[in-house]
């Protein structure tokens, strides 16, 4: 019992886990799909970024188990010859690093601000429960679009780099709002329980009774919701891309992959769109339904 | 009543206050039009001129009335990059959003609610099982990526639908309508269904929800016990207390349908406002950017308050409850 992953597959949520084969199938298309995206480099057939290797020759061929295709290229070639499963892996690896960072981000500022805001309550608290209340009226997506727009009106001539973070802010600023509500609620509850109140009398810092006594009990609501943010985020940044304001075309992810394949669509040429949709399609589902379970997982009334 | 009514309006304006100083923050330090208007090798004399002309050597605050007063006329200023005179661009481009979101909109009604109800009465059927997957497929497709399915199939594999612009139009005065020609229909089909799929299936989750917790209550065993017939029970009874949270969120829905307009419009190059700020996102055309963004936050503040006066409305117990003051 020693090695940490059958300690796990013997603790409650593990034995749920276990029970439930939607959870199971869900992770191990996530797995797949990460193990795809984090060795890219190794697995993929060919690297899409060196032109080198490209062929004019080969390029819009369908996939390998149609009439015209090549055994080279499993699932076709785009417009410039590129192999459409090797592209799919480095695209996945620029759509899974955009979601997971930018929900890090809104997670650590919404967290620290809900903590905050229930702790201290008081002006504080009511101004950022209205500015939660006005973010929330709009749409995510159009709230991502107005900052990306404005991140390249005052940037016109940035690098990549930059471009990554204003697409990485962009989708954090419309995602913090759920968990600084969820927090605080939490925290509004738990300030007033005896063992936050003892913790005051002996004197500890505010700070650390909000990081040592408050937050490990609000991180069980966290992490469900950070697990279905992933998939928010991924499909924001998949439709960021496809409208033309998200990833800089020189590292295309999911939704830039989608995008160049749209503009072939008519003359039949649909590998080139439907394989990247299909892998987002899989890789959001997975993540809605595992999050799904570790909801109720982590639901003590459900048990 | 009235506190509430006042308190709402109050916040109302606030929002619209705090998005037009927004959109004035962006004209300020976004770009510069001085620049713009008179080219790089101006001299600071004619800069100097021009920003006296255009009161930009005014106070921060002063500037933000102009503004402000300006922007209640709907006037924001010119275009960069089309050099018209933006509420004439928006206001060219109005008519075909809101067609579009409206009969999506409708759509997702006429479809929803009768989807939600069946579910919630055969639940546990087959049928009812399939929906639901329906429904979880539905959330989880990105919205540009049902219009690529759909123009795949129905306007390159089959052919029988068009899929892109909006056909034929007949102009009413300033109103360009798509709905008086047979053309215009054929065009909304494709961009109207893959916005309404999103609204669809989350108005039939919600009144299946909604439906199942209506149907264990009281007054609902005491109809069954009055010997009233099934129909009746359903849809007499328990559909009407079914509406009022679908009633709410169809009323925010619709805000979302504008702003989804935009992907659809996009996908399907669909004449309309959200296209136009697409557009405006990649070229940073500031005063588009501007008014497109003042004019969303109105149709939902509108919406909004719309809603919670609706409530009023329908709901007696609001009313009842305010008058025995609780």
């Amino acid at each position: 019992m020693s090695n940490p992953i059958s300690r796990w597959l013997s603790s409650d949520v593990g034995y749920s886990f276990r029970q439930s084969k939607t959870a199971m199938v869900a992770a191990f298309i996530a797995f797949v799909f990460i193990f795809c995206a984090v060795f890219a480099k190794w697995i993929a057939p060919y690297d899409p970024f060196d032109a080198a290797s490209l062929e004019l020759m080969d390029s819009r061929l369908p996939p390998a188990w149609s009439a015209e295709g090549s055994t080279k290229y499993l699932l076709g070639t785009d417009d410039q010859g590129r192999d459409i499963l090797s592209a799919l892996m480095y695209g996945t690896r620029i759509s899974l690093v955009v979601g997971m960072s930018s929900v890090l981000l809104s997670l650590v500022v919404g967290v620290s601000l809900g903590l905050i805001a229930g702790f201290r309550g008081g002006w504080l608290d009511a101004f950022l429960m209205r500015l939660c209340d006005v973010m929330l009226s709009f749409p995510a997506i159009l709230v991502a679009l107005l900052i990306a727009g404005v991140g390249r009106a005052l940037f016109p001539n940035a690098d990549d780099s930059l471009a990554f973070g204003v697409l990485i802010i962009s989708i954090s600023l419309t995602g913090w709002v759920q968990y600084a509500r969820t927090v605080r609620g939490t925290t509004l509850v738990e300030r007033n329980k005896e063992y936050v109140q003892a913790a005051r009398v002996t004197g500890v810092a505010p700070l650390r009774i909000m990081l040592r006594h408050v937050l490990p009990n609000v991180l069980g609501p966290v992490t469900v919701l950070a697990t279905i943010q992933v998939a928010t985020a991924i499909i924001t940044e998949a439709t960021l891309s496809f409208l033309g304001v998200g990833v800089p075309p020189t590292s295309p992810s999911l939704g830039t992959l989608i995008r160049i394949g749209n503009d072939f669509l008519f003359s039949g040429e649909w590998w080139i769109t439907i394989f990247p949709g299909v892998t987002l399609v899989l890789i959001a589902l997975s993540v809605n339904l595992l999050g799904d379970w570790l909801r109720d997982a982590l639901n003590p009334r459900l048990r | 009543m009235f506190a509430f009514i006042l308190q709402r309006l109050i916040q109302a304006i606030m929002v619209m206050v705090s998005v037009a100083f927004i959109a004035f923050l962006l004209f300020q330090y976004v770009g510069d039009p001085v620049l713009f208007m008179l080219g790089q090798d101006a001299t600071q004399d004619q800069i100097d001129a021009l920003r006296k002309d255009l009161g930009l050597d005014q106070a921060f605050i002063v500037q933000f009335g102009h503004f402000l007063w300006n922007a209640v006329q709907g006037e924001f200023g010119i275009s960069l990059r089309q050099g018209a005179k933006v509420s004439q661009l928006i206001a060219d481009r109005f008519p075909a959003t809101l067609e579009l979101a409206l009969i999506a909109a409708g759509l997702a009604l006429v479809l929803g609610i009768p989807m939600g109800v069946y579910a919630a009465l055969r639940r546990g059927t087959l049928s009812s099982q399939l929906l639901m997957t329906f429904s979880l497929l539905g959330v989880s497709l990105p919205t540009f990526l049902i219009g690529i399915l759909l123009i795949l199939f129905f306007a390159v594999l089959l052919g029988w639908l068009p899929s892109f612009g909006r056909g034929d139009v007949v102009k009413i005065g300033w109103w360009s309508t798509g709905l008086l020609t047979a053309k215009g229909w054929q065009h909304i089909v494709l961009p109207a269904l893959t916005l309404t799929v999103f609204q669809l299936t989350l108005i039939m989750r919600l009144v299946r929800a909604e439906m199942l917790e209506v149907l264990r209550t009281d007054y609902i065993k005491f109809a069954r016990a009055r010997g009233l017939s099934n129909r009746a029970i359903h849809f007499g009874h328990a559909l009407k207390n079914t509406l009022v949270p679908v009633m709410t969120i169809t009323g925010l829905q619709l805000g979302g349908l504008i702003a989804f307009a935009i992907i659809t419009e996009t996908v399907f190059q669909w004449p309309g406002m959200g296209l136009l700020f697409i557009q405006a996102v990649t070229f940073a055309d500031v005063p588009v950017m501007a008014a497109y963004l003042c004019l969303i936050a109105l149709i939902f503040v509108v919406i909004n308050l719309t809603v919670d006066l609706l409530y009023f409305a329908v709901d007696p117990r609001l009313r009842v409850g305010k008058a025995g003051g609780h």
